[in-house]
């Protein structure tokens, strides 16, 4: 996968992208995390580790915005979150279990869609986004007659146009074929080296090098490089 | 692009206007309805049955369906915007669609404004435009129709934007059609009534004038209003989800 969007290098930043103090979680009387409390940097993938239930997609959640039953502190480049909410949501590209396709548009039709509130993205970039998730020729088929993995690639093919700095990324593995994790995973290093910030939630055994995890557990949460 | 580039980011420009991300949300949504015609069809003919059967079960005289036809019209068009309530909502929410489009940099009320807009041009203008027809079916005079299909050429929008707060707050709820009802029918009383009266008023020679501006107050209520509240329930059903 070859991304079409290229950053430019203007404004460099050291600073945390987003930062997380003392997040706490509590779901069906069950506390899921306490005390979390970690930065992401720009030019970092973090893998957020932990056994079904450990609350992964919640705190994915969390961090996007979409899941309110939490306190703690989240800012946004040194600010709280709370007060630029518009600056963070176009700043941050979330791609959930479900991926946000609908199964009567073509891919085409529904990545123009998903990108029609972002930026504005010519045609052939999204072809050639298509193109390079190995969709190539099911453009204009709907995506009901795809198969799961493909339909999950049509979501991918966001993140080849996507110029957000911030991704969170919930089980982007899921169904894709072995190639396309490969694929995946050198996007995820590649973006990484252009100075984005990637958090993912994987059963997938991913390992890049320089790799951060967060693992939330059980017994309580670590926080480790 | 040099590989060995520093690491460094630059955070996003401003995103896409209100106004081409609403266009965006309105052309999916038509998009989407008219790959799937059935749905479309579906409150539609059960506005027609609903209509066709009245005068079939209770009188087919002329002077009854004078009488009671824009009644019964206004009631089979609220309960079958009623019914495609649930869809507004749903599929998006099952698909994923919702959340992204809460997580839109724009201001989720005004996307939601789209959507419901996209909604009434798919339920509730196709009655409206039916409405002619079925008037002369059950008797009503020419002025009567056309003051019944002006009463629901404003109504109808109120439909849908009341409505819409009510499928936004049963969307996490696994039988939301009962309740949905039920929070919504006392909301949609008003403008039946309203919506009759206006035309029993014109068949009896008054001037609606008055009846009208109440009904446009109404929907200038509802869109100003209704959107926020959805907004507002929409994040409170996905933060459950």
């Amino acid at each position: 996968m070859q991304r079409m969007h290229r950053p430019d290098f203007g404004a460099l930043m050291s600073e945390p992208l987003l930062q997380a103090v003392n997040l706490q979680c509590e779901r069906d009387q069950r506390i899921l995390f306490r005390e979390l409390s970690f930065s992401i940097l720009p030019g970092t993938v973090t893998r957020v580790e932990g056994p079904n239930g450990s609350g992964k997609t919640t705190l994915l959640r969390i961090l996007a915005g979409l899941n309110h039953g939490w306190s703690g502190e989240l800012n946004w480049c040194g600010a709280s979150v709370a007060g630029q909410r518009e600056v963070f949501l176009r700043n941050m590209l979330y791609l959930g279990h479900r991926p946000g396709i609908k199964s009567l548009l073509t891919p085409m039709e529904n990545l123009r869609a998903l990108m029609a509130g972002r930026r504005p993205v010519s045609d052939v970039t999204l072809s050639q986004a298509l193109q390079g998730t190995g969709l190539a020729g099911y453009e204009n088929v709907p995506c009901r007659n795809l198969s799961a993995g493909q339909q999950r690639r049509v979501a991918l093919a966001r993140l080849l146009v996507a110029d957000e700095p911030l991704w969170l990324l919930d089980e982007v593995f899921t169904a894709i074929d072995a190639d396309g994790v490969k694929a995946l995973e050198a996007l995820l290093q590649q973006r990484a080296a252009e100075g984005g910030a990637v958090l993912v939630t994987t059963h997938h055994d991913l390992a890049l090098p320089g790799m951060h995890r967060l693992v939330l557990g059980a017994g309580g949460v670590t926080d480790e490089r | 692009m040099n590989a060995k580039a520093p690491p460094a980011v630059q955070l996003a420009g401003s995103s896409v206007g209100v106004l081409a991300a609403m266009k965006g949300v309105f052309a999916r949504d038509m998009k989407v309805a008219f790959r799937q015609r059935q749905d479309l069809l579906n409150p539609l003919l059960f506005f027609i049955m609903v209509v066709t059967l009245f005068p079939l079960g209770v009188s087919p005289e002329v002077s009854f369906l004078r009488e009671a036809g824009a009644g019964i019209l206004w009631v089979a068009a609220l309960l079958s915007v009623l019914l495609s309530l649930d869809h507004l909502f749903r599929h998006d929410f099952d698909d994923g669609t919702l959340e992204q489009l809460v997580l839109q940099p724009q201001p989720l009320f005004l996307l939601i404004l789209a959507k419901t807009m996209a909604h009434w041009m798919l339920t509730g203008l196709p009655l409206v435009i039916l409405t002619p027809v079925l008037g002369v079916m059950v008797h009503l005079d020419g002025n009567s129709i056309a003051v019944l299909c002006l009463t629901l050429l404003i109504g109808t929008p109120v439909l849908s934007l009341i409505g819409a707060i009510g499928a936004a707050l049963t969307l996490g709820l696994r039988s939301a059609g009962v309740l949905l009802s039920l929070l919504i029918i006392p909301l949609y009383i008003p403008v039946l009534i309203f919506g009759t009266g206006t035309v029993a008023a014109a068949a009896e020679g008054a001037t609606v004038g008055a009846y009208l501006a109440l009904m446009g107050a109404f929907l200038m209520l509802a869109v100003t209003l209704a959107p926020f509240a959805a907004a507002a329930a929409l994040k409170i059903s996905l933060s459950n989800g």
